[in-house]
């Protein structure tokens, strides 16, 4: 797909950018001290402050993973939404209050609070960059794909345009503009969502959706031919090559890949190869996405459409067992050049099977189970263990107010993401779907009901990443100025070289922000921040829980903990089958191990840790005292 | 708003039971998410697709109900701890509106 910034596109985006930029300058003035910079003075409303929760939290992968996800995938992607939100339940329940009480600006600070250990400043500050680096890895490479149709511009170039914009909002004022970017941001994001829902119910569900179009008015969307073999070879083409399920023909219009599915029926699919699309120099990706029957309506019923439904009706309609949907998936094979192929191609499935778990998420064997299990805890328990989110809670008055914050952003989070599911699927039924990057559904399904709304989803959109980004690089800046410079590294800063040490801070880790979004291009951004979520839930959570509820936790098993926490999680990524089919470019059987998510074991060895060297190095009665030494 | 640091909080006499009604509410909510899960797990995903009510499945309602439960469940905290905190009627804990 090649789809070209309007200028009211580009007006909406500029608009969106020198507002953020003036709200830096205008608090950059009034962000002078430390507790300014890193903490917002902690004087924020705490309403105000439970919507920039939902700001901070509520990033690119939420809007932009899931939605493309339950485009895609179907309900498997809702299953983030379910995990992202229950965390909340964790950070409200049991963190909330504790880590106000304790805290200054950084996490570090939370867990060294009773301890005053150089041991844990280090190893939590290197706990938040890990967190905040893996975190910040999916929202730019977000930001790339958003800005390619916002502007017309390469996805390197959004990248570069964010992480120089979130540089200049984060060094101007730290936590201040940060703060209020974020409330902006969540508050737009909330509102347009719930625009795009409502449009989408009144136009309803139908065989020919309205889908997008191009600048003459003809319809982009692609709709597969069904053929069999035999009818492609009495229509004068013959087979040159078969990969699998895959098959490639040759005939006098030029070469073409088909799926053949369990019935013998070959599927058209759309393929990729050497800088040809369908086998045209430079040529274009169609959206795609759509149902193919709807149950209970014959076929003319379900090609006039439903018209206005509810959102229960829509649901419901789906998940009926003769609904048929076109789930698209993606695959590489070799042609018979030994030349990489990647083929973009649908499955027929039922409305039961689209609306279930199970696509990607599969339960059928041991592993599979095991993995699953596996996200969904880290998903459970990683929410309250993210540095970016963590330091939100020193931006209010008093551990009430980080009570009722948290509050307002469960319902505006959750409500969010009930929004994602209604998105993701009115992707997959209305054509708006890119099949080389799924991330752009909720945005395209936005310009499907006009290039104004899509202007202004892309804006918030991009200012989704703007917010959550300029949250990470608050808190890895404050690791680096705050724990490791001035705590750790003892250097007694003024307060006035720890803001100038935590906006030099903001600038490294944006390069370094932006160089990693490049590099990683492409891959889903939910699943990315999946297994941030699990290094996280990994590293920290198991610190702060028992910090607050064991009273023999040592500073030594603190650091034991993190450090485990960190490694082992870490490990199982980089040795685990996904890594190994994807950005290592070999196959999942290569990989050392079948474990995909790492939470399940990791989190346990990580709270295992702790207490196995709190007690071999506590005294009875004395574990914080006992081990300050660490 | 002056962005300036925040007042100390000081001791909070609400404080244990806070702790203790958070650590119940986790414990119900812990055993409704995990009951997700396993539900899904022990029946290979079968179980998720059952029509439940109104025509959708128990993936999708179970789905929804966590999200909903979440947040009656967070109300219900506040309103506790909030009765609490007013009971002991200690002015640090007032928030600010």
């Amino acid at each position: 797909m090649n789809l070209h910034g309007t200028p009211l596109s580009i007006a909406v985006f500029a608009l969106f950018v020198v507002a953020v930029l003036y709200l830096s300058y205008f608090f950059a003035r009034k962000a002078k001290s430390a507790a300014g910079y890193y903490a917002a003075g902690g004087q924020i409303h705490w309403a105000v402050n439970g919507i920039s929760f939902a700001g901070d939290y509520l990033s690119a992968a939420s809007f932009l993973g899931i939605c493309g996800m339950i485009a895609t995938l179907g309900y498997d992607g809702f299953l983030y939404s379910i995990g992202y939100l229950a965390g909340w339940v964790v950070a409200l329940f049991v963190v909330a209050e504790p880590m106000k009480r304790l805290g200054k600006f950084t996490f570090t600070d939370a867990v060294d609070a009773k301890y005053d250990s150089r041991g844990i400043k280090l190893a939590a500050a290197i706990s938040t960059l890990v967190v905040s680096i893996c975190y910040l890895i999916p929202q730019m490479n977000g930001a790339g794909s958003l800005v390619e149709p916002l502007l017309g511009l390469p996805h390197w170039v959004g990248v570069i345009l964010v992480g120089t914009i979130v540089i200049a909002i984060v060094a101007t004022a730290g936590m201040a503009s940060t703060t209020y970017v974020q409330f902006l941001k969540g508050g737009l994001l909330l509102v347009f969502s719930t625009i795009m829902v409502v449009l989408l119910m009144f136009r309803g569900l139908g065989t020919e959706p309205a889908g997008l179009k191009d600048d003459a008015g003809r319809a982009l969307l692609f709709v597969p031919q069904q053929t069999t073999e035999a009818e492609l070879v009495a229509g004068g083409q013959r087979q040159v090559h078969a990969a699998g399920e895959f098959l490639k023909f040759e005939g006098p219009n030029g070469a073409a890949w088909w799926r053949r599915d369990a019935q013998g029926s070959l599927w058209q699919t759309q393929w990729v190869s050497g800088g040809e699309v369908n086998g045209v120099a430079g040529g274009l990706l169609r959206p795609v996405g759509r149902v193919t029957a709807l149950g209970g309506m014959s076929p003319a019923e379900a090609a006039r459409g439903t018209g206005p439904v509810s959102p229960v009706s829509y649901l419901a309609r789906l998940t009926h067992p003769d609904t048929r949907i076109e789930q698209w998936h993606s695959t590489k094979v070799n042609d018979e050049a030994g030349h990489r192929v990647t083929i973009h191609y649908p499955k027929q499935v039922s409305g039961t099977d689209q609306m279930k778990p199970g696509v990607k998420f599969k339960v059928d064997t041991f592993w599979n189970k095991l993995n699953f299990v596996s996200l969904m805890l880290a998903l459970f328990l990683g929410t309250a263990a993210l540095p970016h989110i963590l330091i939100r809670y020193y931006t209010v008055p008093s551990p009430a107010c980080a009570r009722k914050s948290t509050i307002v952003a469960i319902a505006a989070i959750g409500f969010f993401y009930v929004l994602t599911l209604f998105m993701g699927l009115g992707a997959a039924t209305n054509g708006t779907i890119n099949p080389a990057d799924n991330n752009m559904s909720a945005p395209l399904l936005a310009m499907s009901f006009g290039k104004l709304l899509f202007a202004l989803i892309s804006a918030i959109a991009f200012a989704t990443v703007l917010g959550t980004v300029a949250g990470l690089i608050v808190a890895a800046s404050g690791a680096v100025a705050h724990d490791l410079m001035d705590r750790f590294g003892r250097m007694n800063l003024t307060e006035e070289r720890k803001v100038h040490a935590g906006k030099v801070a903001a600038f490294g880790v944006g390069i370094i922000a932006i160089v990693l979004g490049i590099l990683f291009r492409g891959v889903n951004v939910s699943f990315l921040v999946g297994w941030a979520f699990a290094v996280a839930a990994s590293a920290n959570l198991p610190a702060i829980v028992m910090l607050l509820f064991w009273k023999r936790t040592t500073a030594a098993g603190i650091v034991a903990s993190i450090t485990v926490g960190i490694i082992s999680a870490l490990g199982i990524i980089l040795t685990g089958p996904e890594m190994f089919a994807g950005p290592y470019g070999r196959t999942a059987a290569e990989a050392w191990h079948k474990l995909g998510q790492p939470g399940i074991v990791s989190i346990p060895l990580s709270f295992l840790a702790l207490v196995v060297v709190s007690l071999a190095t506590g005294r009875k009665g004395g574990g914080a005292k006992a081990a300050r030494a660490a | 708003m002056l962005h300036e640091p925040a007042r100390d909080s000081g001791p909070d006499p609400a404080s244990p039971y806070k702790t203790r009604l958070g650590l119940w509410m986790f414990l119900v909510y812990c055993l409704l998410y995990a009951g997700f899960v396993l539900l899904n797990v022990a029946t290979g995903g079968k179980a998720m697709q059952a029509i439940v009510l109104a025509g959708l499945n128990l993936a999708v309602v179970y789905g929804m109900g966590l999200i909903v439960v979440a947040l009656i469940m967070a109300l219900i905290y506040n309103h506790l701890c909030t009765k609490r905190e007013r009971e002991l009627k200690d002015p640090r804990w007032e928030v600010r509106s």
